[in-house]
């Protein structure tokens, strides 16, 4: 019984770090039709860069901040610079470039910082039970989905955000500036993403150190639907818990598999997932 | 003349001709440039395998590595333990298990589309190495397994073994090759663009989109694991290292480099896929680059032309030569010919 309980605790708070990936999916999702495959790398680097200003200053929550408002500024480049050209190309092209610059920013991470491990330190004490660092994560990921789902229902900027991802084309006859808003909600994301980063990396730090993250992630996000918020937090903490089982249980090299195993009952019974509507996907 | 004879004939003809050019260039080139040139081979069939899937059928696969592993851990281990067996037995049978895996993997994609068929053969390219850790004993867990394939006939046994193992892998690629070409020209082919351009459409026009879209990932798996059975025949190991989601991923970016919509750009693909390493690794010597530098060199590389043929060349290589070529043939009117 003990066990199940250390596994239910263990996978809510991974669970918790899968969903904060997850909702930086479904931000972007939400806003321009994409799946972005680089966002683990966006994240990686704004950890990379988070290590470099925590060995040089000793200061955890200095490189935590450097982080986030390094993840912004990449997730407003990249949609600048990449996404915006590919407004009317197809959804092939979208993937295909964003795993290019997944692989651009995984080796140049590899170039700077070698492919070596680096030890990646912990926000908050991380031993035993539910440790601080633990309920740190969840806390941080809770406070940033509802400060995310507050934006989006409750404020001017949020309205504006909805209105340029559901209909562009009213929403820019309405006077809604649509093109900074699907930069801002790249820029949203991308610091949601390295939240998830800053939690997700400890105890090291290395080039591909996010890829199985980014896979339960993923699927936090299929599952919630891709364009629901909510469905994702639920989802993430669904995964995490669930992995975490099948970690304790049957061992930690099945999990990934685990994960593809849940994607695809998920999307075999419900295609759009388990809160998706049935138009998310056709867009 | 050629144009008389049915397709098949003419692939079958040109993959002669493909193999009478190899062998003699084997013969002019180093043990060392042999072993490249059997690289580009399995490579070459790896792409072509998922020009059908994604280029053809619209499917895209993040995980053709973890068919090539399935192949690659195939040959291993009939070699290992069933040593009595042939080689060219061992190779099919590595295509049939990675056949296999593959209709698993189509029966499962078959409902999903873009981001969630990208999504689900990611996890696939993720997760599937790992099996190696959980059945160390028979897998070897992460070293791999290492063997030696004894199978030059008495015949050639003056032939230097690179030379030789060129030889077979591209006839395997070869043969391969003309079967796919068949399938892409014929019926299949037909199908297989008409689900990708309009599935509705095509299934009013009374095509299995469910059934087509399974049978492209069969075949392109097969030629997956025949291209990973081909490089642990070439290598003699199979290891999970090699099958890293960045292994899947650059095949995705060999096939976008030569051109989405045709097998001669899998060439281009495969080609580019082999020297991008080979002169990465050359110019680190020359520069004396750090190895931080030179082993991200290639990955990046293969970052940047995903990223600037989608955005600036979307014909890739393949597409610019037809357009050079149909303009020296044709100088009038812009014709698109069969891809």
């Amino acid at each position: 019984m003990t066990t199940f309980l250390n596994l239910t605790v263990a996978g809510l708070s991974s669970g918790a770090v899968y969903a904060a990936l997850g909702l930086s999916l479904v931000i972007i999702y939400r806003a321009t039709r994409v799946v972005n495959f680089a966002q683990p790398a966006l994240a990686l680097i704004s950890g990379y860069l988070a290590y470099s200003v925590t060995k040089s200053t000793g200061s955890y929550w200095l490189g935590f901040a450097v982080a986030i408002v390094a993840g912004t500024l990449l997730g407003v480049a990249v949609e600048r610079l990449l996404i915006r050209p590919l407004r009317n190309a197809g959804e092939l092209s979208a993937i295909i470039v964003t795993l290019g610059l997944l692989l651009v920013l995984q080796a140049v991470a590899g170039m700077i910082w070698s492919n070596e491990p680096h030890a990646f330190s912990y926000a908050f004490d991380f031993r035993g039970r539910f440790a601080a660092s633990d309920l740190f994560a969840v806390l941080a990921v809770i406070g940033t989905a509802a400060g995310v789902l507050l934006l989006f229902k409750f404020t001017s900027l949020g309205l504006r955000l909805r209105a340029a991802a559901f209909n562009p084309e009213v929403a820019r006859l309405l006077g809604v500036r649509v093109g900074l808003m699907l930069t801002i909600g790249w820029g949203l994301a991308a610091a949601v993403g390295s939240l998830a980063g800053m939690l997700a990396i400890p105890p090291f730090i290395s080039p591909t150190v996010l890829d199985e993250v980014f896979v339960y992630a993923l699927t936090a996000a299929v599952l919630g639907g891709l364009d629901n918020p909510l469905g994702t937090i639920v989802g993430g903490l669904a995964v995490g818990i669930g992995l975490s089982y099948v970690s304790g249980l049957l061992g930690p090299e099945l999990v990934p598999l685990a994960a593809l195993a849940i994607l695809v009952a998920v999307l075999a019974i419900r295609p759009t997932g388990l809160f998706g509507r049935a138009t998310a996907r056709r867009a | 003349m050629l144009r008389r004879l049915p397709p098949s004939a003419t692939h079958l003809l040109a993959a002669l001709a493909g193999l009478v050019l190899l062998v003699l260039l084997t013969f002019l080139t180093d043990p060392f440039t042999n072993l490249r040139i059997a690289t580009v081979g399995y490579y070459l069939i790896a792409v072509a395998g998922l020009a059908l899937l994604t280029g053809f059928n619209g499917q895209i696969s993040l995980g053709h590595g973890a068919f090539m592993f399935i192949g690659a851990y195939t040959v291993a281990l009939l070699v290992l333990r069933v040593p009595a067996l042939p080689i060219w037995v061992d190779l099919l049978l590595a295509a049939v298990a990675g056949g296999l895996a593959g209709l698993l993997a189509g029966a499962a994609a078959a409902r999903l589309r873009g981001p969630y068929l990208a999504g689900a053969t990611l996890a696939l390219a993720v997760g599937l190495p790992a099996v190696t850790q959980r059945f160390p004993d028979l897998l070897a867990g992460s070293n791999g397994l290492s063997f030696t394939v004894n199978s030059q006939p008495a015949a050639l046994s003056a032939v230097p073994a690179t030379r030789w193992q060129a030889w077979i892998v591209w006839l395997a690629v070869l043969l391969a090759l003309v079967v796919l070409a068949n399938l892409a020209r014929g019926r299949l082919g037909r199908t297989l663009r008409a689900v990708r351009d309009d599935e509705v459409a095509a299934s009013l026009a009374g095509i299995h989109v469910g059934r087509t879209k399974i049978l492209a990932f069969l075949v392109s798996s097969a030629c997956g694991g025949l291209a990973g059975g081909l490089q642990a025949f070439l290598l003699g190991t199979a290891a999970p290292g090699s099958f890293t989601p960045a292994l899947s991923l650059s095949l995705l970016a060999a096939l976008v480099l030569g051109g989405l919509g045709s097998l001669w750009g899998a060439l281009w693909g495969a080609i580019a896929l082999v020297y991008v390493q080979v002169w990465t690794d050359d110019l680190a010597e020359l520069f004396s680059l750090r190895s931080n530098l030179s082993d991200n060199l290639p990955l990046a590389l293969y970052g940047v032309v995903l990223i600037v043929i989608v955005l600036a060349f979307p014909a890739g290589i393949q597409g610019g030569l037809h357009k050079v070529w149909t303009r020296v043939r044709r100088p009038a009117p812009s014709h698109r010919g069969e891809q």
